[in-house]
């Protein structure tokens, strides 16, 4: 089947321009290269954070789309059913030459359009506001409009509510070469076959740039910069009430102190370069600056190392030219890069997704609305949410699995797993990622072995061919007894 | 939604949780209910297939499955209801519980008193900080076990088993005795974690490398689990870059310590030892809210579980004094305080009143020893560790004073005695 539209990437600026353009009537097809929505790239390890909008300086396309996706945010979540949380921002300051850093943010942001930014130089209030936070600090930025959410989920219920609506998704499918006519794009050789379509956007994350030069279009190059996290326990929840910075560096906003809106304290990212973009390494001297860098604005965490439940890494496009590239090109027609979308890509993705729209017109493509549109995406239920709701005692008599928990530490039920699977899931991760199963405090050591066993009897698979996230990564390969057969 | 009242409500029907709701019922609670979260009751038991339990409560080695059922048996005859694949949500200082399953949907449980037997939960890898990505092939001890011996299937054919605790040590002599290569057996202090028995039965017996002082210091494949780094520590457990060597693996299991299950407990506002991680109890398992009771590895990890099913014993019969109105507070509350060398002792608090057997936990080994508690009693022994739990009973004494009294480990003699 030819599309209209062809996206690589499945994740969140794939997913959410493929939901987008899913207003209009066209054929979409989004491509990813993983087994999963949000699997490989920044959307999965992602401090979560809906910027403000003062970081990025004025005139850039990053200061524009993250101070009009800011606004645009609220909606959208609603819309999607996803986790979103107000929780405001400060940008501390530990002498007087980083408060001085503060007053230049807070014009920067003003210029930007960010409202009601403040300065909080009495530190009774600061300490009020952020009772943990380290009392060497002299005055921070408040930015009320920043906020939390999780950019896993969305970019799944992104995916979802695009299929939903008429996308066609096509996992575990690569993008091996761009087929060129005539200077317009004709579509794509993948590893499971040829796909037409008349606009290629490349949402391609580290590899923005390889699917760019297979256009022929070779402007920029991506650095994969690696992003370390520490997790914690939720019961260091209410260590932090807002998104705590420290002053940031060209480099990156540094090393921030949050929760995410499941409530575990979550530390990160440092920022570092790296060659390979499959490199999801954690590594010893970066855990020990993400922890460090933490213990500046939250000392009491150096007792609470018993408390971290896990650590990961994950990559962002550090472009060349410094700034999102959200562009189309005489040549080659059709082709839309959004590229090198790194902070605050997060919170300029609705934006960012509006102005692709606009390209996509501009590539000739007649965008007529479509009355069947549902921009609503309705959440797998959370029975232990509804717990004292007669919701719940509907969703149990229709489906009794919801009554039976299996993951112990975050309260998933059977009923949410079989449901996460129905919608897409196809491995323990994918799994994890939809339902929280196994990303509680025991990470899966008591719901592992019953997924496993849900996960193959819902895909009719044996045990044995079920993987953590597709490719090689099978979990329990053998049967008992196999290897002394010989 | 579901409300019922109950005499006694047990969450957990593990080792304690039965023994508690068979004493129970023994001294005459007619309502006793237990709320299992898992599949079956027997709590850890059943995935335990090896030998070695109730040499001291039966005087007969047993493997898991023999021990327990002889429980499941007993609670069966004495008809103590039970609830399986039950979650337990929340339990409020009330004392109501809100649990769920898919028969009775949501329920609140109004129980004239409470049992806590939760058990505990594996530490995960993650909290190692071990650098590297996080390929399929790391398991857990306990997560291993259960896919290997309830769910029947195995895992790979090169394992290295990080730390070796009891379950360490027996995961070890699985895999090798399933025809997997066990290459080496990980831990990090200079002394093996587990019980002797197990040292000698399922890793020297079977010629199993056990690298002391060692410690894994990176993790190598994506996908699939390709390798580990692994290094010697100095004594100060940081690893030493020019030991640094690779051993090819696919499959690493990690036993790195247990962690009493207390997530119910804390809510409910109950007083947490952050040395055992379990609640503070007295000498009858009473926690700090009236008419709440805990037993085994959710008050502190136990190394036996006939330590457990005696603690679940006693449990189960204040629980039903207290159903029965005849449990008055304690006349008097001495709290047992952990001094030089002593991680912790159970119970943290007794009455004097009557014999109390307690368990001590040291911080580090130590040869020809003497356990003081306070200036009134002194227990000698001949060795320290901390995987072997020390159990001494202290007389019950009216003399004692009132307050505190200090528990610590000094030396026999005025030699160096650190052993």
């Amino acid at each position: 089947m030819k599309s209209d539209v062809l996206i690589v990437g499945g994740g969140l600026m794939g997913t959410i321009i493929a939901r987008e353009l899913s207003r209009y009537r066209l054929r979409i097809t989004l491509v990813e290269k993983t087994a999963d929505i949000a699997f490989g790239g920044a959307t999965k390890a992602n401090t979560g954070i809906i910027h403000a909008g003062y970081d990025d300086q004025p005139g850039t396309l990053k200061a524009r789309f993250c101070v009009q996706g800011n606004r645009l945010w609220p909606a959208l979540a609603r819309d999607l059913g996803v986790p979103f949380q107000r929780t405001g921002s400060l940008v501390v300051a530990f002498n007087e030459e980083e408060a001085h850093t503060l007053r230049s943010l807070q014009a920067r942001g003003e210029t930007n359009g960010v409202p009601s930014l403040e300065i909080i130089e009495h530190r009774p209030k600061l300490r009020s506001m952020e009772p943990h936070l380290s009392n060497t600090a002299v005055a921070a930025l408040h930015a009320p409009t920043a906020a939390i959410t999780s950019p896993y989920e969305v970019a799944v219920a992104l995916a979802e509510n695009a299929r939903q609506n008429g996308v066609r998704i096509l996992l575990n499918t690569e993008v091996k070469k761009i087929i060129l006519k005539e200077g317009s794009v004709r579509g794509v050789h993948t590893h499971n076959g040829l796909l037409e379509a008349d606009v290629l956007i490349n949402a391609a994350g580290v590899s923005a740039d390889v699917i760019s030069a297979l256009a022929g279009v070779d402007t920029f190059s991506i650095t994969p910069v690696k992003g370390e996290y520490f997790v914690f326990d939720k019961r260091l929840r209410a260590v932090v009430q807002h998104v705590l910075f420290p002053v940031p560096t060209p480099m990156s906003k540094g090393i921030v102190v949050t929760h995410t809106t499941s409530g575990n304290l979550l530390i990160g990212p440092n920022a570092h370069s790296v060659d390979d973009k499959t490199d999801l390494a954690t590594t010893t001297p970066g855990l020990d600056e993400v922890f460090e860098g933490a213990l500046k604005l939250v000392p009491q965490l150096s007792t609470k190392r018993s408390l971290i439940i896990t650590h990961f890494a994950g990559l962002r496009a550090e472009s060349s030219v410094g700034d999102f590239t959200v562009e189309s090109y005489d040549e080659p027609h059709g082709f839309i890069n959004v590229a090198g979308i790194k902070s605050p890509g997060l919170t300029a993705a609705p934006s960012i997704a509006e102005q692709v729209i606009h390209l996509v017109q501009e590539q000739g493509l007649e965008l007529t609305p479509k009355a069947t549109f549902d921009p609503n995406h309705r959440p797998i239920p959370r029975p232990v949410d509804d717990i004292a709701h007669t919701r719940l005692t509907r969703l149990l008599a229709d489906d009794s699995r919801y009554g039976h928990m299996v993951c112990r530490c975050e309260h998933v039920s059977e009923g949410e797993i079989v449901e996460a699977i129905r919608r897409g899931a196809t491995t323990l991760d994918g799994i994890k990622f939809r339902t929280r199963a196994g990303m509680g405090r025991c990470q899966g050591g008591f719901c592992t072995p019953h997924l496993l066993h849900i996960l193959a009897r819902e895909l009719d698979i044996p045990v044995e061919d079920v993987t953590k996230r597709g490719g090689a990564s099978k979990i329990a390969p053998y049967q008992a007894k196999s290897l002394l057969r010989g | 939604m579901r409300q019922r009242d109950v005499e006694l409500a047990i969450v957990g029907g593990g080792a304690a949780g039965l023994a508690a709701a068979i004493a129970a019922r023994r001294a005459g609670v007619s309502d006793v209910l237990i709320l299992e979260r898992g599949q079956d009751l027997g709590g850890i038991l059943p995935q335990c297939i090896h030998t070695g339990f109730g040499l001291h409560y039966f005087g007969e080695n047993l493997t898991g499955p023999e021990y327990v059922s002889r429980f499941i048996k007993q609670a069966n005859a004495l008809r103590v209801e039970h609830k399986l694949e039950t979650m337990v949500l929340k339990i409020a200082p009330n004392r109501t519980i809100r649990a769920i399953n898919r028969v009775d949907g949501p329920m609140c449980l109004r129980p004239k008193a409470i049992v806590l037997a939760m058990g505990c939960r594996e530490r995960p890898w993650g909290t190692l900080g071990i650098p590297g990505a996080r390929p399929a092939g790391i398991f857990t001890a306990g997560t291993a076990q259960w896919l290997m011996d309830i769910g029947g299937h195995m895992l790979g054919k090169r394992i290295v088993i990080l730390g070796s605790g009891d379950v360490g040590l027996i995961m070890a002599r699985r895999f090798a005795m399933e025809g997997a290569n066990v290459e080496a057996v990980i831990e990090v202090m200079p002394y093996p974690g587990g019980l002797s028995r197990n040292v000698v039965q399922c890793v020297d017996d079977f010629n199993i490398p056990l690298l002391l002082s060692h410690t894994i210091t990176r993790i190598h494949g994506s996908d699939r689990l390709e390798g580990v780094r692994i290094a010697q520590v100095d004594t100060r457990r940081k690893p030493m870059p020019e030991t640094e060597r690779s051993l090819k693996c696919d499959t690493l299991v990690v036993s790195v310590g247990l962690i009493p299950e207390n997530e119910l407990s804390r809510d409910a506002g109950l007083l947490v030892d952050e040395q055992t991680g379990g609640p503070v109890v007295d000498e009858n398992m009473a926690t700090s809210l009236r008419g709440v009771f805990a037993c085994g590895n959710v008050v502190h990890i136990n190394d036996l579980v006939d330590h457990v099913t005696w603690s679940g014993e006693i449990a189960g019969k204040s629980a039903a004094r207290y159903a029965f109105g005849s449990f008055p507070p304690p006349r008097r509350r001495i709290r047992l305080r952990p001094g030089r060398n002593v991680r912790y002792v159970v119970p943290q608090i007794i009455s004097g009143v009557k014999p109390v057997t307690c368990y001590l936990r040291v911080k580090r080994p130590m040869r020809r020893v003497v356990i003081h508690v306070g200036d009134t009693y002194t227990f000698f022994r001949r060795i320290v560790r901390p995987p072997e739990i020390e159990v001494f009973t202290l007389p019950g004494d009216e003399q004692i004073k009132d307050g505190p009294m200090v528990v610590s480990i000094t030396m026999r003699d005025n030699r160096d005695a650190d052993a």
